[in-house]
């Protein structure tokens, strides 16, 4: 992948994560994690923000961030499946929470020592906010996972019905600033240790979908698109 | 990085009312320092300790005897306002996803979180006076309480955003703004953290429009339209005319409130013209000219039946703010019980450490 495909990659990631987070806002089950909800979603928009600004610069052909989010239909978007899932019910939603954060503190954690000086400053900058984000999910999936039998349930349905769509992320490209395998063995650890701490079963890997990183998405994508995008598109050339 | 790293215009709002609650942060502080008596002697009388203490414009805290009725008329008036909080991020969170730009969405991301935080500040200091927040929401779910009638009207387009931001934000400073200096500490301390990023909020709602107003023709038109739809609405939130309102004297009397009701619409009136003219938006008033004798903006009154009809439930969003509300929390339920349950585990399991 070359930098200019794998800056876009990562950036159309936390973008497409904070659509999904900001859908939340005023229907999270408590007050507190209305606040932590669009605190993760912002965290997630600011990094979107640096990313596609610098892959806009990569290209070399003048399109900055808002181009970059509004004016590209899903078969441009690089983003991977898993963040453009419904948000389904709050263990869904902390399910992939869970497992984006637990990729991208890997990945943000090398980026910060990469050769591209862009890149590493985002990555010093994003994995401390992505710290937050793991521990919060992690917590989360922790109490729903060992708190009633119905937050059990629901807890591991969701992440039974999430997992295949993790193994998408570090598909090898030893081309890429940083090669996405190298991150699964980070990965596999924390996602181990909470899963059991939370009295959960990691699932088996059957299935394991992807296409996002070719442009290839759920069916799910050029709905999101559609919103986000209608009145961007709607005044052509305007300024907001 | 949150956006908001534009530059204000100069004549932006928010200047002389942020002064304002900066002077009441400096009274308050002023109060604390004259240290009023710890409490009344042992044979005083409770209540005239209580008048004095507001005459002497210091503040009631927590601890200290207040007559049920100033008690109760707060828990109304705080609650109300952190329900109205909770409810308001409703209106502007509809148009998070579809925000115009990135920065706007980061902005817009930013303002309904600080809302959210304003409704915890608020609970809080309702707690102070003796009932939880649970009872408070409660309250509000089974419709005994109310919410500023103002976010029961819909965001049709992009404009209601930054006029939310201009004139909602600003009809809300001005009537907070003298909350400062409200005689109950925990209330006039909230209300000075409250206005300070609410005044930031004013001036970035009022940045949308100057965007929009000196865009394309079609945001031209879509901020007007905007500005129409909520101008009276947004002078309804001072409430009912001073000879109907039924709350005001005793809570004058008790520096609850500081100024009437009317005094406020005048005041937010006469803000609201040269701010207008200078974003070269018109408001919807014909009526609405200078009057040399008053010093101050002659203008016509909202439709107070409309706004009534809102109060009682028959604005045009009431129906669909409450169900939202309530979906929230019952699908919320499990995940709550979840917390609860995972927590009383884990003090089951740190006891016999602890002992």
């Amino acid at each position: 992948m070359s930098r200019f495909d794998f800056t876009l990659a990562i950036g159309d990631d936390a973008l497409i994560a904070a659509q999904r987070l900001g859908e939340w806002t005023s229907r999270a089950p408590e007050m507190e994690e209305d606040i932590a909800l669009a605190n993760i979603a912002l965290d997630q928009l600011g990094a979107a923000r640096l990313l596609l600004t610098y892959a806009g610069e990569l290209e070399g052909a003048g399109r900055d961030e808002d181009d970059l989010a509004y004016l590209r239909d899903d078969r441009e978007f690089r983003n991977c499946l898993l963040v453009e899932l419904p948000n389904g019910d709050f263990g869904v939603t902390m399910a992939k929470l869970f497992f984006l954060a637990a990729y991208q503190v890997p990945l943000y954690t090398a980026l910060a020592g990469c050769a591209d000086e862009r890149l590493a400053a985002v990555g010093a900058k994003a994995r401390k906010e992505s710290a937050y984000h793991l521990d919060h999910a992690a917590l989360w999936v922790k109490r729903l996972g060992d708190g009633t039998e119905e937050s059990h349930r629901r807890m591991q349905d969701a992440v039974d019905e999430v997992w295949p769509y993790v193994h998408e992320l570090f598909n090898p490209d030893p081309t890429a600033p940083v090669d996405p395998s190298t991150l699964r063995a980070g990965f596999d650890a924390t996602v181990s240790a909470v899963l059991d701490e939370a009295t959960l079963t990691r699932p088996e890997t059957g299935w394991t979908p992807g296409g996002g990183r070719d442009g290839l998405h759920t069916e799910h994508l050029s709905y999101l698109l559609a919103e986000m995008q209608v009145l961007h598109r709607a005044h052509p050339g305007a300024s907001w | 990085m949150y956006g908001n790293d534009f530059a204000p215009p100069e004549d932006a709002p928010g200047g002389g009312l942020l002064g304002e609650v900066e002077a009441a942060e400096a009274a308050l502080r002023e109060a604390a320092a004259r240290a009023r008596r710890g409490g009344p002697a042992p044979d005083e009388d409770v209540e005239a300790y209580f008048a004095d203490v507001i005459d002497a414009d210091q503040k009631i805290e927590p601890r200290d005897w207040m007559p049920e009725a100033y008690r109760r008329t707060l828990i109304r008036q705080i609650a109300q306002h952190a329900h109205s909080e909770i409810i308001g991020m409703q209106p502007e969170g509809n148009w998070i996803s579809r925000a115009p730009s990135l920065k706007r969405k980061a902005i817009l991301l930013a303002k309904v979180q600080d809302e959210a935080g304003h409704g915890l500040y608020l609970y809080a200091a309702a707690e102070t006076l003796g009932i939880s927040r649970d009872e408070l929401v409660d309250l509000l779910l089974d419709g005994r309480q109310k919410y500023s009638s103002i976010f029961n009207y819909p965001t049709l387009t992009w404009a209601d955003v930054g006029v939310i931001g201009w004139l909602v934000d600003g009809a809300a400073i001005v009537n907070q703004v003298p909350l400062c200096r409200c005689s109950y500490g925990p209330y006039a301390r909230a209300m000075i953290r409250v206005c300070k990023e609410e005044s930031f909020h004013q001036r970035q709602g009022y940045e949308i429009l100057h965007t929009l107003a000196h865009g394309t023709e079609a945001q031209k038109a879509m901020a007007q339209d905007a500005v129409d739809r909520w101008w009276y609405p947004s002078l309804a939130m001072f409430g009912p005319p001073d000879g109907d309102s039924t709350h005001s004297a005793q809570s004058m009397a008790w520096k609850i409130k500081r100024f009437s009701n009317d005094e406020l619409r005048q005041r937010f009136v006469d803000m609201c013209v040269g701010q207008a003219e200078v974003l070269g938006l018109t408001l919807p008033d014909p009526d609405l000219r200078w009057n040399d004798e008053r010093q101050a903006y002659d203008y016509t009154q909202p439709d107070y039946d409309e706004l009534m009809r809102v109060i009682k439930g028959n604005g045009p969003c009431n129906r669909e703010r409450m169900a939202h509300r309530r979906k929230a929390h019952a699908d919320g339920a499990w995940v709550r019980e979840a917390a609860a349950a995972y927590a009383a585990k884990r003090s089951d399991r740190k006891e016999p450490v602890a002992a």
